[in-house]
């Protein structure tokens, strides 16, 4: 007997790896070192989509097309679009701080396919390049990120395959993802560990993988036969052939509108981890949250075509996507006062994590009131395709995710490190991205409600000084990314040391040594069945240890 | 037993993770299948879809032959059967029966594809003619490519169970009990694929 626990216990030990920093580059099974790589290589898409955003922006300065040829700006548009989406959001709220975080809450040593996780990560690296690799071979995709037909098949095709491929690709990386994550969450959990004891980022994540699974192959599969017809020169979305564009577009937004809880839910569950601990207070309304998730996750599947109001949808469509859109509001409500609420009251320590959390809430709302209007057909059919549409979506998905992906980075960085991030820096960042993020995209609406089209590269003279305003507020953001940097390189090597809990956390993760050893515990797993117990006794006098945690 | 190091704990977990293994190997190839059944769902929402407001996807243009498809989806429902047979012949510890159901249903799954190929040769359209004969050729297609990846995946399991001292027993069922669940589910899209294509 002895023997074979001895054999089984090789079996399991992943051995053969490097150790060190250098197995951070190499393919390691580690779901810690993947979920590093993950947020490293996400990051590195960050900045190359900032500056296609930043091309974008530069061109829109003057009224006319004086920066760039229009097809180098529908080029940059495209990847702009596909790039922050594909290789930049998705993988890291859902890769990143998935493949970081879950093994820990749900208490166990790895992912449930270890292997599978590895592939899923370096799936991404290969088609990001390849993406970017298109614009210097034969021209990249110039139908932007929806790639409509007939546009997207009438245009030169190279890009546009491409295009298609790398998106399979990334498709592929998060499907495989999302039946990781939810193996891991329903099968692997620690004995005794409920379903209802588990930290909230569980559940955001286990409603986000039920919802890649269930349509990211859609879009697959619309993408293969998009790529029949402009190879094979089939008929299934040309016009020409018999084939029907609006099709197209139903299919695609089947996938393309739960995209957008694909990218903000696991920022839901992100910001219901960080606002506990550095409010001091429990979450608050823990089931009405779960219960709110799966109420989006169901809802987000059936409201995809009210992004097609103006495709000639018939009125009873058009009347069931806008009831179905709406209601999203009631669970996404809950969830905003119980954050509001968990706040409320609580011991609050002014640090940068929160204070991207609170500029996440504050954008979110936003970007949400625009959404409720944009759910009215008669709103929606007068300011579609234009600016307006354009504010509202980079309200939720940088203004929501991508906020809380910095919140999580200044959260996580004493886990992930054992160092502590500079604060000042910090707060310089947040309060740059801030003021450059609503700079640019407050005005945006106006331009909408006026009527300036998006996607087009000359406008109107009488919008140019909104659009200069929108401009500048991009270069803050641009800039904004400097102190961030500076901060993440010299605090790895400069840094305060952190201890293993900082925060006075209870979630399992601050738990282990920081950074964790290899097999995330020296011993047995924690059983923590009460990760937000701050109001009791036992933990009343817990407080932040940092000092300058504690100085604004 | 009674000093318990950290050393021991850990391969007392290893070894309760290693006894639900096979259990969460399962439940993943379960999800991939969902994942795998919505991309078919994909193509017959489309495919309906032309069907109800296409002008130029009549069911008048072209009469299709029910005698070989008919044929296709005997094959492919016995298949199912013989897979399950060899499933219980494992079980018994009859490796031999064993390996020949498992290369009764390769044989049922080869003789779909070529029967496939047959009709393939025989219909008066080509892919491109028109979007009747895309989305015919798409939808067909893309289960004939399910249907030779999984004969491949029997035939590995042949291979596995033939060798002696192979990773196929009756104490290690999985790859056999993965590749039939993954058997079942593509017959299952055949018969929804049938109902759809040739008999609506």
């Amino acid at each position: 007997m002895s023997f074979s626990i001895q054999q089984e216990n090789t079996q399991k030990e992943p051995n053969l790896q490097p150790t060190g920093w250098f197995r951070y580059f190499s393919f390691s099974l580690d779901h810690k070192v993947i979920g590093l790589q993950y947020l490293v290589c996400g990051f590195i898409f960050y900045l190359i989509g900032g500056s296609l955003a930043s091309a974008i922006r530069i061109e829109l300065v003057s009224p006319i097309s004086d920066f760039m040829p229009r097809e180098i700006y529908n080029q940059i548009l495209t990847l702009h679009g596909t790039i922050m989406i594909f290789l930049w959001i998705v993988p890291v709220v859902n890769g990143a701080f998935g493949n970081y975080l879950i093994p820990f809450y749900v208490g166990a040593r790895d992912m449930a396919f270890p292997r599978l996780n590895a592939v899923a990560f370096w799936l991404i690296p290969p088609a990001g390049l390849m993406l970017i690799s298109s614009y210097f071979i034969n021209g990249a995709a110039q139908s932007g990120w929806t790639a409509y037909p007939p546009l997207s098949i009438t245009t030169p095709a190279a890009g546009q395959i491409v295009w298609i491929i790398s998106v399979l690709l990334l498709g592929g990386s998060s499907i495989f993802g999302g039946i990781n994550f939810i193996a891991t969450i329903l099968k692997l959990r620690r004995p005794g560990l409920k379903l209802m004891q588990l930290p909230m980022y569980c559940w955001a994540m286990l409603g986000t993988s039920i919802l890649v699974v269930l349509s990211t192959p859609v879009l697959a599969g619309t993408l293969i036969l998009l790529s029949f017809d402009i190879v094979a020169h089939t008929g299934f979305f040309n016009p020409a052939l018999g084939g029907n564009v609006i099709v197209y577009q139903h299919l695609f937004w089947f996938y393309s509108h739960p995209a957008v809880y694909i990218m903000v839910l696991p920022a839901f569950g992100l910001v219901s981890e960080i606002l506990p601990i550095h409010s001091r207070k429990p979450l608050f309304g823990y089931t009405t949250m779960v219960y709110s998730i799966m109420g989006i996750v169901v809802l987000g599947l059936i409201v995809w075509a009210h992004h097609m109001f103006t495709s000639g949808t018939p009125p009873w469509m058009r009347l069931f996507f806008t009831i179905a859109t709406a209601f999203i509001a009631v669970p996404t409500g809950i969830k905003f006062f119980n954050w509001v609420a968990t706040l409320w009251g609580g011991r609050i320590s002014i640090n940068s994590a929160i204070l991207f959390s609170c500029g996440f809430i504050v954008n979110f709302v936003l970007g949400g009131i625009t959404g409720v209007a944009l759910a009215q057909v008669p709103f929606d059919v007068h300011v579609h395709d234009t600016y307006f549409v354009v504010a509202h979506f980079h309200y939720i998905v940088y203004g929501g995710s991508v906020f809380v992906i910095f919140s999580s980075i200044y959260h996580w960085y004493p886990k992930f490190t054992g160092k502590m991030l500079n604060e000042k820096l910090g707060k310089l960042h947040f309060i740059i991205t801030f003021i450059g993020f609503n700079l640019c995209f407050a005005p945006q609406h106006w331009l909408g409600l006026n009527g300036m089209p998006r996607r087009v590269a000359e406008y109107d003279p009488q919008f140019a000084l909104v659009n200069q305003i929108s401009s500048i507020g991009a270069l803050l953001m641009a800039l904004s990314t400097l102190p961030f940097l500076f901060n993440v390189i010299y605090s790895a090597i400069k840094g305060e040391e952190a201890g293993d809990n900082p925060w006075q956390a209870l979630t399992p993760e601050w738990l282990t040594s920081s950074p964790p050893p290899v097999e995330n515990w020296v011993g047995e797993a924690p059983l923590v069945t009460k990760p937000y117990g701050y109001g009791e006794e036992e933990h009343k006098n817990d407080e932040p240890t940092n000092n300058e945690l504690q100085s604004l | 037993m009674t000093i318990v190091s950290p050393l021991n704990e850990k391969s007392e977990q290893s070894i309760s993770q290693q006894n639900n293994h096979e259990d969460h190997r399962l439940f993943g190839l379960i999800a991939f299948l969902v994942a795998d059944g919505m991309t078919f769902a994909g193509f017959f929402a489309a495919y309906l879809t032309y069907k109800a407001v296409n002008p130029l996807l009549p069911d008048a243009i072209y009469e299709l032959e029910l005698p070989l498809p008919t044929l296709n989806t005997i094959l492919l429902l016995v298949s199912s059967a013989t897979f399950h047979r060899a499933g219980t012949a494992l079980g018994k510890k009859k490796n031999s029966q064993c390996q020949i159901w498992l290369l009764v249903t390769a044989g049922l799954g080869i003789a779909f594809l070529a029967s496939q190929m047959v009709e393939y040769f025989t219909l008066p359209f080509g892919l491109t003619d028109n979007l009747y004969a895309s989305t015919f050729y798409a939808l067909t297609g893309f289960h004939g490519l399910h249907v030779t990846l999984g004969t491949l995946m029997i035939l590995i399991v042949w291979w596995q169970a033939r060798s002696p001292g192979g990773r196929i027993s009756s104490e290690n069922k999985f790859p056999l009990e993965a590749a039939e669940v993954y058997w079942h589910f593509v017959d299952g899209i055949w018969v929804v694929l049938f109902i759809i294509l040739y008999l609506l």
